[in-house]
């Protein structure tokens, strides 16, 4: 048996907070679109639904691990620390954001909280993951990173070029495989070969000959086991593995593409509005892993209920504080725009 | 002190230079250093200097992911060609990702290509990519055209701070040349008087350089000084330094290996009408490749291509005219 052992009650606590805290965090940026319109521009998109993955995946980490998500990127952040007042002003695209208002929603970066970047264009930054492994891997850090992407990404030649490239020079990168059962707007069911054949999609692991497991990602536990597994066989040096985290995303892709002066908010979730598939909705909504988990701890008697209110209060309270501090932000300067070209 | 050395020759001694003095400088590529008989494995050990699957797409995006997080890789793409399969890495990411941070990364990395292989190579490996790239912010477009410039500007390259896009033309690599020993450095956005000349300016960048050259040579002896200006780099593009120097000669023909309106020319010739409008008693001319693929066959390649007479002709009719007197 490995690290799950350690997992004490102040670890599990910890692991139900930062499930709150992302929950709470989408649900202030979904809310975003209603009460201050106009405030968020382009593209956002969200991670409810993927707060047992994340956290569970992250939770394993060591104090120096890397983690590179794609362009949804709001949850691993909060996870390692970024203060979500600088996330959420990046959002507004306020001087005070964590990018200065020159990335948004798809570009977070924070480097010094161990979260060098991310890329907006699905599969890319998978290979900007291998890269990072690669700079641990010829410094001898010991650092392992953590590639989090979709399961749209994983039919894109970055992902297949990059699989092979990690397992060749055996790279210290755990690939985490968020299915969330959509591409974008699209079921898996009609643009993955391997759903298709009734297969899960850990399988494409085994084109690179490394390890590929499917696991259940509404249970933080679960995701923790697996990937703890993947990270000490990085750390040992025996290269990469790919975990199929499944689980389903709550809101929709992302909020409407609408050209201004049209609003623009958060449509309803494509099984619903794409599908017509409201059974589907409301059978996923049954696994939100955020009270999966809530049951389970207070089951055991890790939490009572008083605490985990307690929780999910300070949460709210977190996020509604980094909403004013967004507001407060102002706007960056017109002539900034140039800065930042060239290093 | 300097040694006779060829084009070749210089790049790889310039990265070996920079691998010795710097442990975060990396290099890899498609079918190198295969073997523990490699020269640069020997000396720097199988973790810097490694052998790529062909996947462009991920020996790309690796080498940005590698330099957000401090390495300084150096990817050798043999043909230009071969990184329109990765074009995202190299316009979409590659120069994005410290603008779109706030400025909290930089990305120094080498992306390292032949190109203009003028010998055969027909219609998809002997382009000219560079116009595709030298307009996006944070890339960088580095030319060298003889041996010296090509150490140099390898050297500035490894050690510049962003992704720097070194093209190096295949139709030099067996030039010799001067080239001073030791590392040293030629910066990024310099051009370089080749030839110093009163009558008019020829901007050439690479192999064209060399071209225009043999063309001004010829010129002189018909009593007409012409001045090559090579950029060596279109991104920063030296756009003073060719002014300055259309501002003494009044005329400007333009030399470039790729097609008329995916050229270089087309940007400086930009330039130059909106920055050095009131010095041209001439009209700017354009002496590019024509507008079609690269062909195979010998004779239908030269006829395509700029060469020494086409530039005379040019600076005939730039000579001959009066206009803006």
């Amino acid at each position: 048996m490995h690290e799950r052992e350690q997992l004490g009650k102040d670890r599990l606590i910890w692991m139900y907070t930062q499930m709150a805290r992302i929950r709470e965090f989408e649900e202030h940026v979904k809310r975003t679109f209603l009460e201050h319109p106009g405030a968020m521009r382009g593209h956002t998109h969200l991670a409810d639904g993927a707060e047992a993955s994340t956290v569970g995946a992250l939770a394993t980490r060591h104090t120096d691990d890397l983690a590179m998500p794609s362009y949804r990127c709001h949850a691993q952040p909060i996870v390692l620390g970024t203060p979500p007042r600088k996330i959420m002003a990046e959002l507004y695209g306020r001087k005070d954001g964590l990018c200065k208002g020159f990335g948004g929603s798809m570009h977070l970066a924070d480097p010094a909280n161990h979260f060098p970047g991310t890329s907006a264009i699905v599969g890319q930054s998978i290979a900007h993951a291998a890269g990072a492994a690669l700079t641990a891997q010829v410094k001898n850090t010991g650092q392992v990173v953590y590639c989090f992407f979709g399961d749209g990404a994983a039919k894109q030649g970055a992902f297949f070029e990059t699989l092979n490239l990690a397992a060749v020079w055996k790279l210290p990168v755990v690939f985490i495989l968020e299915n969330n059962q959509y591409q974008a707007y699209t079921h898996i069911s009609l643009e993955d070969a391997n759903c298709m054949a009734g297969d899960p999609l850990s399988q494409k692991a085994a084109a690179f000959s490394i390890p590929g497991v499917t696991v259940d990602g509404t249970d933080p536990l679960k995701v923790y086991d697996e990937v703890g597994k993947a990270a000490a066989r990085a750390r040992a040096g025996e290269g990469p593995s790919l975990i199929e985290s499944k689980f389903y995303r709550f809101s929709a892709h992302g909020n409407a593409i609408t050209v201004p002066p049209a609003p623009t908010q958060f449509p309803e979730h494509e099984a619903v509005g794409v599908y017509g598939n409201k059974d589907e909705y409301k059978a996923a909504l049954k696994r939100d892993p955020n009270k999966l988990f809530r049951a389970v701890l207070l089951n055991q008697g890790v939490l009572t209920e008083a605490d985990a209110k307690k929780i999910e209060d300070s949460a709210r309270a977190e996020m509604d504080d980094a909403v004013a501090f967004a507001l407060a932000s102002p706007l960056p300067l017109p002539e900034e725009a140039t800065n930042y070209v060239y290093a | 002190m300097a040694q006779e050395m060829m084009y070749g020759e210089a790049m790889a001694t310039a990265i070996m230079e920079e691998m010795q003095r710097d442990p975060n400088v990396i290099f890899y590529g498609q079918n190198m250093a295969m073997t523990d008989r490699d020269p640069m494995r020997k000396m720097f050990g199988k973790d810097r200097v490694r052998i790529a699957p062909i996947s462009e797409t991920a020996e790309i995006g690796v080498a940005v992911g590698a330099a957000i997080t401090g390495l300084r890789p150096i990817v050798e793409l043999w043909m230009s060609e071969f990184m329109l399969v990765a074009m995202d890495q190299v316009i979409n990411e590659a120069p994005r990702l410290r603008y779109m941070s706030g400025g909290q990364v930089k990305v120094p990395m080498v992306l390292k290509a032949g190109f203009g292989f003028a010998a055969g190579w027909a219609g998809q490996h002997s382009n000219c990519l560079y116009h595709t790239m030298m307009g996006v912010p944070g890339l960088k477009i580095a030319l060298p055209s003889t041996p010296a410039d090509a150490k140099g500007l390898m050297t500035a390259a490894i050690r510049d701070d962003n992704p720097v896009v070194y093209l190096h033309h295949y139709m030099l690599t067996l030039d010799t040349g001067e080239v001073p020993e030791g590392p040293y450095v030629i910066p990024l956005g310099v051009a370089d008087v080749k030839r110093a000349g009163t009558d008019v300016t020829i901007v050439a960048t690479a192999w064209m350089v060399k071209k225009a050259l043999a063309a001004a040579e010829q010129l002189a002896q018909e009593g007409i000084s012409a001045e090559v200006v090579d950029p060596r780099t279109l991104a920063p593009l030296d756009s003073d330094t060719i002014v300055q120097s259309v501002k003494k000669t009044g005329r400007l023909v333009l030399v470039d290996q790729a097609p008329r309106h995916s050229s270089a020319a087309a940007v400086i010739a930009a330039e130059v009408a909106e920055k050095g409008f009131e010095y041209l008693r001439a009209p700017i001319t354009m002496v590019t490749a024509l507008d079609a693929s690269v062909p195979y066959s010998e004779p239908l390649e030269s006829y395509l291509l700029p060469n020494e007479s086409k530039i005379v002709h040019a600076v005939h009719s730039v000579v001959a005219e009066r206009a803006g007197v």
